[in-house]
């Protein structure tokens, strides 16, 4: 008995470590790029690196933020970004809807086609679409490039959405029909609130995703460039301290939202998978 | 008679906008990606482009990189995202914490990872700064020339390995949790081993989950593109960058096509590969 105490507390232990190794390994680089990122410019350079900035200063970071088009194409990563997760939570909530609550002909026939969508993102796409846009006469631009988005993360919207839907009882609804709502009222004053947080954490999931897509971004746009599109366009050209300040600043936004979506990620995968 | 037309139209008013979206910005590139592959950037029909794409020099070291990068990142990232779920699964004080920062890369785009990375392989970075600390080295050692390549591999590896282990961890951990307490504390009584647990009970279990993130991870890992541009500049051939090559080096959209044409054939197969391997019910193939 006391044996097999003993040997629950080293594994224990040792569980704590391995946790923590693994945090470590999460945030030193984060943590490193951070020092880079607040040193002065000629900090950047310094050999041997050392651990802190030496001195803390903002001079990295201001220096990326005034340089030519960074705030331009922030801006433009913004409203891409809000378009599409806009147009993609109004396009593919109902079709959730429409998974999780009909029977329908054809049903399986089009979760099958949503699945396998969400295999194919960017890289293929890209080349296909610009061909196609400068055809059209969509090609270089932002609103554009916020479709292409809004397609990229619809199939998780649907997905993801229809298990929400799904995680609301039908019964509810129906209870409230035959207190004398019609079915308009019932979802808009029923299951809607009780969906809200579960969509609100799809949406703001998208608005990562297109704030970090890169490939779409950089073949789609030429002089309207979002904020990854520029940085990769001009790796070969720009100073460490662009590239360094540039990372961080791509990086912020993403763990912020994060935090807010943390405790909604596992349901949402978790129902997607059952 | 009305009303019960109205109620079975509603699904498919529902479900029109999304597939209205998914027919011109999937059905329709797809198509177009093989049609651009099967044209010369003339117009005229046949081989010519594939034959320019599989005789340039940079392709088959585009294939092979890009094939032993997959090979290898998804084995490491999965034994790495076993040992994470079954960290958080193991219920220690301020799991939520390590919940959250295990998850963070989650968040963090290719592009920036690739900087990050750059910060520390790069000569004068925080991993020379280190290892001649340590007196390993005397002077900075060059993990980003393209005459390295195997150093070159691998630090593109870690940058990925870091940046996409976490979706894996997710899709496992909510595996895990569907897995009901009893099975786990009737192995506990029996005495089973950790090792034991985990190969003959949560592996099986977990069969859907992995699957669906084999599948994700592998498609994902064909397509690495942004993380090797920002470690290695050109001094690295994949796929993905071949294709952003052709279109934007050498405004053929045609080979820049066919790139995309073979990574799709490559994650089908792929993607079939798994699902024949790993059957389970077909509710449960590659859910997201």
């Amino acid at each position: 008995m006391k044996k097999a105490h003993v040997s629950r507390v080293i594994g224990r232990t040792g569980t704590y470590v391995i946790a923590i190794l693994l945090v470590v390994w999460v945030l030193l680089p984060l943590y490193l790029i951070t020092v880079m990122s607040f040193s002065t410019k000629s900090g950047v350079y310094i050999f041997p690196k050392p651990l802190f900035p030496q001195p803390i200063s903002t001079e990295t970071f201001l220096f990326f933020i005034n340089s030519t088009g960074v705030l331009k194409s922030a801006l433009n990563s913004v409203i891409v970004a809000v378009t599409s997760m806009i147009l993609a939570i109004i396009v593919g909530a109902p079709a959730g809807y429409a998974v999780a609550r009909y029977i329908f002909h054809g049903r399986d026939l089009y979760r099958l086609a949503v699945i396998s969508t969400r295999a194919f993102p960017a890289v293929i796409l890209s080349i296909p679409l610009a061909v196609t846009f400068i055809k059209w006469g969509m090609y270089d631009s932002i609103f554009s490039l916020a479709l292409v988005h809004t397609a990229i993360s619809l199939p998780f919207t649907v997905l993801i959405t229809g298990s929400v839907f799904a995680g609301v009882p039908k019964d509810l609804e129906e209870a409230a029909q035959t207190l004398g709502c019609n079915g308009v009222t019932a979802f808009i004053r029923v299951t809607l609130p009780l969906a809200l947080p579960g969509l609100a954490a799809a949406t703001l999931f998208n608005f990562v995703g297109s704030w970090n897509e890169v490939f779409s971004s950089v073949i789609l746009t030429v002089r309207n460039r979002t904020l990854p599109a520029l940085v990769l366009a001009s790796l070969n050209v720009s100073p460490l301290p662009y590239r360094f300040a540039g990372a961080l600043f791509m990086l912020l936004p993403s763990i912020v939202f994060m935090f807010f979506i943390r405790r909604y990620l596992f349901n949402l995968w978790g129902r997607v998978v059952k | 008679m009305k009303r019960i037309f109205v109620k079975q139209s509603t699904p498919y008013l529902l479900i029109l906008p999304s597939l209205l979206f998914l027919m011109i910005f999937f059905a329709y590139p797809m198509v177009e990606a093989f049609s651009l592959s099967f044209r010369n950037p003339a117009g005229s029909w046949g081989w010519e482009t594939f034959r320019t794409m599989v005789t340039d020099v940079a392709f088959w070291p585009a294939l092979k990189t890009t094939l032993i990068l997959t090979v290898i990142i998804i084995p490491v990232q999965f034994t790495l995202a076993m040992i994470m779920a079954l960290v958080i699964q193991a219920k220690l004080k301020g799991a939520g914490f390590f919940l959250y920062i295990f998850s963070i890369p989650l968040a963090i785009s290719e592009l920036a990872a690739g900087i990050v990375f750059f910060a520390i392989f790069t000569d004068r970075g925080f991993l020379n700064t280190w290892l001649m600390q340590l007196g390993l080295i005397s002077k900075p050692f060059l993990f980003l020339s393209y005459q390295n390549m195997g150093w070159l591999i691998f630090t593109v590896l870690m940058a990925e390995v870091w940046r996409s282990t976490a979706i894996v961890m997710v899709i496992l951990v909510s595996g895990l949790q569907s897995i009901p307490k009893d099975y786990l504390e009737a192995a506990d009584v029996f005495g089973a081993s950790l090792w034991q647990k985990v190969t003959r009970l949560i592996l099986p279990l977990l069969r859907p989950s992995i699957q669906v993130a084999l599948i994700l991870r592998t498609i994902f890992a064909l397509q690495v593109f942004a993380v090797a541009m920002a470690l290695a500049g050109r001094g690295m051939s994949l796929l993905a960058s071949e294709s952003y090559r052709w279109y934007m080096d050498y405004r053929n959209a045609n080979v820049a096509a066919a790139y995309a044409a073979l990574i799709m054939v490559l994650s089908i197969l792929s993607a079939v590969i798994y699902i024949v391997a790993l059957r389970t019910k077909p509710e449960q193939e590659m859910a997201v």
